[in-house]
This record gives C-alpha cells, structure tokens and sequence, in this order.
C-alpha cells in the first residue's frame, strides 16, 4: 500500500520479533528492520514501548504495537494481502487460536525455559516432565486445528503456523541445550512432521534464525544469569 | 432474553470469578441470554473438567456444543459472534484495537499476579513489595485511561469496552483487598482518573447485574485460606 512506513525493532534471536518477522515475510510487506542492542535500548524502543521496554515493536506511520501476538493480529486485519488470512475467518476457529497461542506463552515458552535454567538434576527432570506433556498437549492442538491438513491452519500457513514458527530456532535447539529432542517423530510425529515442513518453506528459511547461533546464545545467557546471581549472592553475604 | 433459535449457550463460572465476571458482563453488553451453571472449584464437575481439560478454570463458554475457554478470547468471541447486537466491545479501528488488546493484556499479566500476590503474599515484606508492582500497574493504566478514552467516559469511549471489561471485573476484589489489608489499589489522590471511571463503570447496567458485593470475595478469600491451610 502507497505511503505505508513499516519499521520493526527487533533482535536477531528473539522468538516473538521471529514472529513478527514470518507475519511481515508471508505478507509481502516491506519495512525497515532495527536492530536492537537489548544491554544498551534505543531512544525509539524506549519511547515507543514505554511500558514494557522489549522487542518485538512494530511501527506503523509513526504508531507503536507492541506484543507479538498482537502485533501479527494487527497486520494481519491491516493488510490483508496476497496470502490467505493468517486468522481463521470462523470465529470460533479464531478463538481456538488464540487459545493455543496464549497456551504456546504461558506454557510452552515458561517451561522451556524453566528447564533450561534449572539448576539440580532433579529440578531439570521434573521441568522436563512437565514441557514433554505441554508438547503432548499441542500435538492435540494441532491434531484439531489442522484436521488432517498439513498446517495448524489448513492448506495454508495460518496464524498458529507463525506463533509457533517463531519458536523454531529455539525448540529445535532443545537437544542440545536440554538434552531432549522436543519434536521426536516417535513421541510427536504430526509435530515433528509440521516442524520440518514448516522449516523448509522459502518464507521460513529467510526469516528463522540459525539454530547453532541460538544455541550459541542461550548458553552465554545462562551464563550471563548465572554469573548475576553468583555476583548477587556475593554482595549479600 | 433468548440467544437466537435455536443457539444453545452455557456459561460455566461462579460469582467470585472476575473471570467469569468479564464474559457475564460481555454478555450483557450484548443483550445476549444464556444459561449461567455455577461451578464449586473445590469439587469441579465433570462438565467443567471435559470442557476445559487443558485448565480445568472457569469462565468456560459452550456454544452450541462448542467449548471456548479463556475469559479474554471468550469476550472477543462472544464481540465477534454477536456484533449487530448490543454495543462493540472492541473498537472498530485497527490500531485501537491492538491498543485494546495491549492493555488488557498488561492487566492480565502484570495487575492480576500483583494484587493477588497482595493476598497470597506470606509475610508483610512480601505484600509491601506486590502493593509496589500493584499501585506501578495502576500509574500505566491511568496513562492508558487518557489514550483510550480520549476525554469520554470509559476505555471504550462512550460505551463500556474490552478494557473496561478486563479491569472492571476486578473492581470488587479491590474492594475485598481494601476490606482485608487497608490498601486503596484504586486510590483517588493517586490515580483519580480511574477512580471518577470505577464509579461510572460500577453503575453500568452490565457491571450492576453481575458484580457482586466486595463482602463476598472476602468471604471466598477467607475459604480458600481455610483450604489451602487445611492442604498443608
């Protein structure tokens, strides 16, 4: 559309600027990328993100949408585009997705990382316990999102296909950073078959990050996190 | 009033949930009947664990067999389904809209934790730092009051909105925290502009019908206590 100025300030390993990034790809929007240097925010995400201060931020003709969830929604009802709708045109399909999208956040994603910084072996094993169900869990999602179709949204990459899309860097790295294959074709296969066909579409390859260079980065973080809190309980002692 | 014909609608909630408080409140700013089933979530029912296996949590909507869980995906669903009735509850502008969704957001992941961390928190320390993250919360969502509402009566303008109905549904909690701990969370000197809104939204057809009186979450509160100590 003429005279649409699109800026995303992002980082190149976040999941939910991933998010964005595939929403924006599969769209066939142009826009301005920012990279962030999340030790040292920029003036524009601190003004245009007040209240959370954190990536993913869309820009739209100077306005603000910060969250990624809403972010895709947003572009999905402003450009409705070549593609297909990204949400479902059925309500009660789209309130299904936004159901599992919301799950993916507060479970999937608090889990992981749980398991990623526990700290005792029995601490790791109980958090795995608990991400295996939760992957459990959206292999029935996708069982009934898809309905036998190779998507979560049909035919077609759907909304679900992106908010789960955006995670795949970080989920594929799970072998090596928790030493557990997430997808497993045996325990997960429709999951582990949506991974590998969602991982080699054209759109996918250009936007999702180099899983070494993730896996890279999550050990420096759990580093990092480790190395605060050692220097925190040094100070209060 | 009817649902339409032939529309089979159930709400599985209880009184004390401000979730379930939301989507009642929704449901009546769009003039649309159902059949309210009141759950004991100390003894939950079958119908409750089969429609919401993955919670198990009220409000849970069953439209013609059909279950949608989650108050805020229920309230665009019950907006979306029902939009020639009753008034909008999300804007019809784009960007209000993800502006809509952001706020109500905020309150569900940075309001919610803290003033139920006021209840829950185990020593007096504890509660000082959530009444902090509380009254925090409460200073952005002022700000948000001034963007939304753009000089109307409440977030939706001049009809009760999606984020009127998100902080809303806590407003008699507020007043069970008020009764419990002394702490104002919606404080005229501090935040005036929600305050002015809470009286206007307290009188709301919508809000009058459902929400109950601030003695009752008390009395909930006070149950859950005496259950969770008897667990120990």
């Amino acid at each position: 559309m003429a005279g649409d100025e699109l800026k995303l300030l992002g980082h190149w390993a976040s999941e939910w600027a991933c998010r964005v990034r595939l929403a924006l790809q599969l769209k066939g929007l142009t826009y301005e990328y920012l990279e962030e240097d999340l030790d040292n925010k920029s003036e524009l995400l601190l003004m245009s993100n007040p209240v959370h201060k954190k990536v993913p931020v869309l820009i739209h003709n100077g306005k603000p949408i910060c969250e990624s969830m809403i972010i895709v929604q947003y572009i999905d009802e402003v450009f409705p585009g070549a593609s297909p709708s990204l949400l479902p045109s059925d309500p009660y399909e789209r309130a299904a997705a936004r159901f599992w999208t919301t799950y993916m956040d507060d479970k999937l994603v608090v889990t992981w990382i749980q398991t990623f910084f526990a700290k005792t072996i029995e601490e790791k094993a109980e958090r795995m316990k608990q991400l295996l169900a939760v992957v459990d869990t959206l292999e029935g999602a996708l069982e009934e999102c898809s309905k036998g179709k190779p998507f979560f949204g049909g035919d077609s990459v759907g909304y679900l296909d992106v908010m789960l899309g955006g995670l795949l860097s970080w989920l594929h790295g799970t072998e090596a950073l928790c030493g557990v294959d997430l997808f497993n074709a045996t325990r997960t296969p429709l999951l582990s078959a949506w991974a590998e066909r969602f991982g080699a579409l054209d759109d996918a390859k250009a936007v999702l990050p180099d899983i070494g260079r993730v896996i890279e980065f999550a050990k420096m973080w759990r580093a990092q996190m480790a190395a605060t809190e050692a220097a925190t309980a040094d100070t209060k002692n | 009033m009817a649902a339409g014909k032939g529309e089979d609608l159930k709400l599985l909630g209880l009184d004390e949930s401000p979730f379930a408080a939301r989507v009642r409140m929704a449901l009546s700013v769009k003039g649309v009947g159902y059949e309210y089933i009141v759950q004991d979530l100390f003894n939950k029912s079958e119908l409750l664990l089969r429609s919401n296996p993955v919670h198990k949590k009220v409000p849970v909507l069953i439209h013609n067999g059909n279950t949608i869980c989650e108050s805020l995906v229920i309230v665009q669903y019950v907006d979306e389904v029902w939009a020639g009735m009753g008034t909008s509850i999300l804007p019809a502008d784009p960007y209000k809209r993800a502006v809509a969704r952001f706020w109500a957001a905020f309150i569900d992941d940075k309001l919610f934790p803290a003033w139920v961390g006021i209840m829950r928190a185990a020593t007096e320390e504890e509660r000082a730092e959530k009444v902090k993250e509380t009254f925090a919360a409460i200073e952005h969502l002022e700000k948000a009051f001034v963007e939304c509402s753009n000089g109307k009566a409440f977030f939706g303008g001049d009809s009760v909105g999606y984020v009127d109905l998100a902080l809303g549904c806590f407003l008699f909690w507020f007043g069970a925290v008020h009764k419990m701990f002394g702490v104002e969370i919606i404080d005229a000197s501090k935040s005036p502009l929600l305050a002015a809104w809470a009286g206007r939204f307290g009188e709301t057809s919508a809000a009058a019908e459902v929400l109950p009186e601030p003695d009752k979450a008390v009395e909930y509160a006070m149950k859950l206590r005496a259950k969770r100590a008897a667990a120990k």
